[in-house]
């Protein structure tokens, strides 16, 4: 099962998993790169349906036999939340460029000559190699431009969730505080066993929340930045214009650390994960459901 | 078997790796072939700022004297360096005409002697500072009302004495009430450095909109396009 990291030291449901050595029964599963073609978990099905490859002779009897079967295939993401998470992972990217382009033409926050607020940029421009625009009006062309579709995956995203009833498996409530905790013990291996969870863990619910959060907010603080005399009332809710350019600003960093985790234990805890955001199939060692 | 999917798997890291990297590599890029799109983009935003998020009753808001910006902090920015003086500031008037029933020449006196508008406001600059000061002159508004612009203007066109620069605006943002002709910075003169004799002010659009060193409005039908905005700044400018 090379989708898994072998070395993976937490324990699992299915004891005889870990090892798995390869002993893959049903090449044309793996092969298809189109999700349809995928028969799924549905083994009794998959009996009476002759596969389009012939299966290995040494394979075992596709039936729920007690074998050491591989975790089935299940689908772990649907296709809008798919579409959704790529294109606004590359539209925030493309947000943060323009921004830092913007950013270097007045790169202070605070009144015209101080005090400025605390900023470990302050003053400097970024190097061009991270910003988008080449100069002030690309930058802002593009900002104002990506800030649709940006928005638009944001609010498709968050309409799927709401509709499917899958935000029950994503949405950080108090009664995840404790559980987020023992998996926070279990990380810094305070703790043996790996906490039980759906199909996510408590701190993944505390980071998904977050982050949606954070999108709201930049988006809040953006609005409050380029129209403060149509909205005064949201660029006082920040603080002032000055301090809602500068959690505007901030909430890039935010975004960029999270980002970074993110991917690291993407790799590092659960690299099957990566599939089922591409294909939607997920063949790894946690539940694919509440 | 085991190869394959490992090699699918590189397929998917490395999609995972050159999707961003690629991204980033074009940064520090104004969009190529993509600009006039970028463009067509920010005039459809004009239209969202002009037609849904402007309203021509709100105000922006007014703040006390004390949250001034000490006058030699607010910047003025000009084409011509050091900025531009008239020769012959009694000669000066504003000439108001193009699609109007009623051309005419305003004189700063004609214009003193209408009824002024007096506020302090922050001013948004593109570039992302801000700054507070008072300003008072003729409502826009009531200028327009004497100039009698014909059916078919839709555009305001402001020409200056500095250098080139030049600027449209919508009639909607100009006939706004914070909309006026200013003579009068800080409960003072204008100056030089903001635009004396007569500048437009407005806390509904940023500086740039904020025509100095005028010489002339015409009333249009077609869209003025302006010294940055034809150079990519977004056009209506709206705060």
């Amino acid at each position: 099962m090379t989708d898994d990291v072998p070395s993976r030291p937490e324990p699992k449901p299915e004891p005889a998993a870990d090892s798995e050595p390869e002993a893959r029964p049903a090449p044309a599963a793996e092969a298809a790169s189109a999700p349809s073609s995928e028969p799924a978990a549905q083994p009794v099905a998959a009996a009476a349906v002759p596969a389009p490859v012939p299966a290995p002779v040494a394979a075992p009897a596709p039936s729920p036999s007690p074998a050491p079967a591989r975790r089935p295939l299940v689908k772990r993401h649907h296709g809008i939340v798919r579409i959704t998470h790529w294109l606004n992972g590359l539209l925030l990217l493309g947000m943060i460029g323009s921004g830092l382009q913007i950013y270097g033409a007045f790169p202070h926050f605070g009144p015209r000559g101080g005090p400025y607020l605390p900023n470990p940029w302050d003053g400097k421009k970024f190097p061009e190699g991270v910003r988008l625009g080449g100069w002030l009006a690309g930058g802002l062309n593009w900002h104002f431009a990506l800030a649709w579709p940006f928005v638009a995956t944001g609010l498709i995203y968050l309409l799927y969730m709401l509709t499917s009833g899958e935000w029950r498996s994503l949405v950080f409530r108090p009664r995840d505080v404790p559980r987020a905790l023992q998996m926070q013990l279990y990380y810094l291996r305070l703790r043996k066993e790996h906490p039980p969870q759906g199909k996510h863990n408590a701190l993944q619910k505390g980071a998904y929340s977050f982050i949606v959060v954070l999108g709201v907010l930049s988006v809040l603080t953006g609005f409050a930045i380029y129209k403060e005399s149509t909205f005064p009332w949201l660029t006082r809710l920040f603080g002032g214009y000055e301090l809602a350019r500068y959690w505007h600003f901030w909430a890039v960093w935010i975004f960029i650390a999270f980002t970074i985790v993110h991917v690291l234990l993407v790799f590092l805890v659960d690299p099957a994960s990566l599939r089922a955001m591409i294909t939607g199939w997920y063949r790894g060692r946690f539940p694919s459901h509440e | 078997m085991s190869d394959r999917s490992l090699s699918r798997r590189d397929l998917f890291r490395l999609g995972a790796v050159a999707g961003p990297a690629a991204v980033a590599a074009s940064c520090g890029w104004q969009g190529g072939p993509l600009v006039p799109k970028l463009r067509a983009i920010s005039l459809f935003n004009d239209w969202v700022g002009e037609k849904i998020l402007l309203s021509s009753t709100r105000l922006a808001p007014v703040y006390p004297h004390s949250k001034r910006t000490p006058p030699n902090l607010f910047p003025g920015y000009s084409i011509t360096h050091p900025p531009p003086q008239l020769a012959d500031p009694a000669g000066w008037g504003l000439e108001v005409g193009g699609l109007v029933r009623k051309p005419m020449r305003l004189t700063l006196d004609m214009l003193q002697a209408l009824p002024s508008v007096t506020y302090t406001v922050k001013h948004h600059c593109v570039e992302g500072w801000s700054a507070i000061a008072t300003w008072t002159g003729a409502p826009l508004s009531a200028v327009i009302a004497m100039a009698e612009p014909k059916p078919e203007a839709k555009y305001l066109r402001f020409d200056t004495f500095d250098s080139n620069y030049f600027n449209g605006w919508d009639l909607k943002s100009a006939m706004h009430p914070q909309t006026i002709l200013a003579y009068s910075f800080n409960n003072g003169p204008l100056g030089p450095a903001h635009g004396a004799p007569l500048r437009v002010y407005a806390p509904i659009k940023l500086g740039y909109k904020l025509t100095k060193y005028l010489t002339a409005m015409t009333f249009t039908a077609e869209r003025p396009g302006g010294y940055w905005e034809d150079q990519g700044y977004p056009w209506l400018g709206g705060v």
